[in-house]
């Protein structure tokens, strides 16, 4: 194994667990009534995320869903402007605009976090035009659910971006639920990779809880896209360790549902493979662990001494440029 | 000067910034080459400008409005046609929810440079699916512009304004008006997103009307002016934002006001209009303000109930004889 390789092993060992120790932490203090709003946890689908993000390079784009927080720290994001956020500070990513469910940062390519299911395909659509127009291999990953493989939005954008053979890799996170419903009862067909078929696109089913396997699928999918041969559609099988929303109590559950998933929970697995095959120490591993804790916390102290934003301030970035200013006539 | 069409009015404008810009690009259903569009606007436009720029796409509305968004939000500035404002039906989502609010939910962080067009109004028994006027929706939708020219001179400079802009716009072109000529300048020129324009100068009564009623209430008031009432003709020409100090300065001036759309009475345009004029223009009515809309129903296909559903000029003239007569409050 190259150095390069190892540390980038080791990047996502770290990035996981920043992941799950920062959703850890947003679920207690929404469950102290410290975060305003709902959430939406990607607790237990850390894999998904860091194996993408991984294989992309710095001009991508990304483009997120409702339950974004790990897109965001994945692809580079700071967990205490996400923190501040979350709590609906000023120092927060959208300067309390957005919350948890368009949470976002644009200059990292991230083009919003949608609270509307399916909404996001065909705006990657549009990134991935305008990455081709403009002459450029930038590629776009664009995340969905397994319950936005339903909306017609989505079927309409997969449809344009074969048409237009854009640069888009589609990456399911198939949770096994829409909301409650569990994709037995929602989806017409067992793979959401099937219904790529419909629209002549190449796709593939991995195991979504596999960070390495999620990212060597990711790295021949960017490769597809940006080579120019259109767009990809990776279905990652995963779990979701809460229920839809933070507070759900996830009464829909069958018994040993959970206990099953959790035997193939991402994060200790991924750390036993870099203990047996000598990538890292335990001693380096727990250091890690030990740095994110601190970090985390050091996030939410931040966040929790930022100011709330200047009620006023809600009245801008309505428009921009605009000399008329921000008010409604 | 030379006269055109609006059709080609709007085209002239398409092309210019295309030739000046190139990060302008056009997309929408059937606007390429050998068709041009259910509308016939884009047509030649394939030919200059190449089918990179001038993007057939799949009948697939939200599809076409979220390629603009995610191109807007990376260096473009897409300009989508929508063939019938009614399609908005199929695709709000990517303009209520993603167009209008990225910027805003972001705190900022982008910018959404980007033109939906699409022709609304009635006229040719479209019937109640392709001859709305759904302008006021977009109205109460904060972050988006809302612009309805009613000339060839205005749709044009307004049209090239909006694709300069930075925010998004919902650019309503009148289907009715696509072969209406008037005079345009053939130099170089924009009209200000957010000025409205006085199109006949009166002392009696103000008339705002937009779009086609525009035509309409000009031909009311040439016959009342035989009659000796002399109307005062505002276009808003952009809703959002609304140039309310024209308006305001017309109503002060003549003490009367009918305002006239052809999107449905309640909760139009006018209604909006109506409550400006009474937080800020009172005490200088001589008149109760009257609305002129068409009747709460659906567009009807026959061409009798379509007329008598859409404002005209005659029932532009007959409400505003009756706003020179005692003053009672309209019926219910």
């Amino acid at each position: 194994m190259t150095e390069k390789t190892r540390e980038s092993y080791i990047w996502m060992f770290r990035t996981m667990t920043r992941i799950r120790q920062a959703e850890a932490k947003v679920a207690e203090l929404y469950m102290a009534a410290e975060i305003p709003g709902f959430l939406h946890s990607s607790l237990g689908q850390e894999a998904v995320a860091v194996g993408v993000c991984a294989a992309l390079e710095s001009g991508d784009y990304l483009v997120s869903h409702h339950r974004g927080h790990g897109h965001l720290l994945a692809r580079g994001g700071r967990t205490d402007l996400m923190m501040a956020e979350l709590l609906g500070k000023e120092s927060g990513y959208c300067s309390g605009k957005g919350g948890s469910m368009h949470i976002a940062d644009v200059s990292l390519g991230i083009l919003g976090a949608n609270g509307i299911v399916g909404s996001g395909p065909p705006i990657a659509n549009g990134a991935g035009l305008s990455a081709k127009l403009r002459g450029t291999s930038d590629i776009v990953a664009c995340f969905f659910g397994d319950g936005a493989s339903n909306e017609g939005a989505f079927h309409e954008a997969l449809n344009l971006a074969k048409v237009w053979s854009l640069p888009v890799v589609y990456v399911c996170e198939n949770n096994q639920y829409a909301l409650s419903t569990p994709l037995r009862d929602h989806c017409a067909v067992e793979n959401i990779a099937d219904r790529a078929a419909a629209y002549n696109m190449p796709a593939m089913t991995v195991d979504g809880n596999d960070v390495l396997a999620v990212h060597e699928a990711c790295v021949q999918s960017a490769e597809h896209a940006r080579s120019g041969k259109g767009p990809i559609l990776i279905e990652c099988r995963t779990y979701r360790f809460l229920g839809h929303f933070v507070g759900d109590p996830f009464v829909y559950r069958p018994d040993g549902e959970e206990e099953e998933w959790k035997t193939r929970d991402p994060i200790p697995r991924f750390r036993a493979y870099l203990l047996e095959n000598d990538i890292a120490s335990k001693q380096e591993l727990e250091k890690i662990e030990a740095e994110v804790a601190e970090e985390v916390d050091e996030a939410v102290q931040f966040a929790k001494h930022s100011p709330y934003p200047d009620p006023e301030s809600a009245m801008e970035h309505v428009y921009s440029d605009w000399q008329w200013g921000n008010e409604y006539r | 000067m030379r006269t055109i069409t609006y059709r080609e009015a709007v085209r002239e404008a398409l092309a210019e910034e295309m030739r000046r810009d190139s990060s302008v690009f056009l997309l929408g259903e059937d606007i390429g080459k050998k068709f041009g569009g259910t509308n016939k606007v884009t047509v030649g436009l394939c030919e200059e400008f190449g089918d990179e720029r001038v993007r057939n796409t799949p009948i697939s509305e939200s599809a076409i409005v979220g390629a603009a968004v995610g191109g807007a939000m990376t260096g473009l500035r897409p300009v989508a046609e929508i063939g019938f404002i009614d399609f908005v039906g199929v695709c709000m989502d990517q303009i209520m929810n993603q167009a209008a609010k990225l910027r805003y939910m972001t705190g900022g962080q982008t910018k959404m440079p980007l033109v939906i067009r699409t022709p609304g109004g009635a006229g040719r028994s479209s019937a109640a699916q392709h001859a709305q006027s759904l302008e006021t929706l977009f109205c109460h939708i904060p972050g988006l512009l809302v612009i309805q020219p009613s000339s060839p001179r205005d749709v044009k400079g307004l049209l090239k304004a909006a694709i300069r802009d930075s925010n998004p716009v919902v650019f309503i072109e009148h289907k009715m008006l696509y072969n209406t000529k008037g005079e345009v300048p053939e130099e170089e020129y924009t009209v200000p997103i957010g000025s409205a324009d006085v199109k006949r100068e009166g002392a009696d009564i103000t008339v705002v009307a937009t779009q086609r009623q525009v035509y309409a209430a000009l031909e009311a008031a040439d016959v009342l002016g035989e009659e000796g009432i002399s109307v005062e003709v505002v276009d808003p020409r952009t809703l959002v934002p609304l140039d309310t100090e024209t308006i305001l300065a017309s109503v002060r001036k003549t003490g009367r006001v009918l305002l006239v759309h052809e999107s449905v009475e309640r909760c139009g345009i006018g209604a909006e209009i109506a409550a400006l004029v009474a937080e800020q223009a009172f005490d200088y009515l001589d008149y109760p303000v009257r609305r002129l809309g068409a009747r709460n129903t659906p567009v009807p296909f026959s061409p009798p109930l379509e007329d008598f559903v859409i404002p005209n000029a005659e029932r532009i003239a007959d409400t505003v004889r009756s706003m020179f007569q005692t003053a009672v409050y309209k019926d219910a």
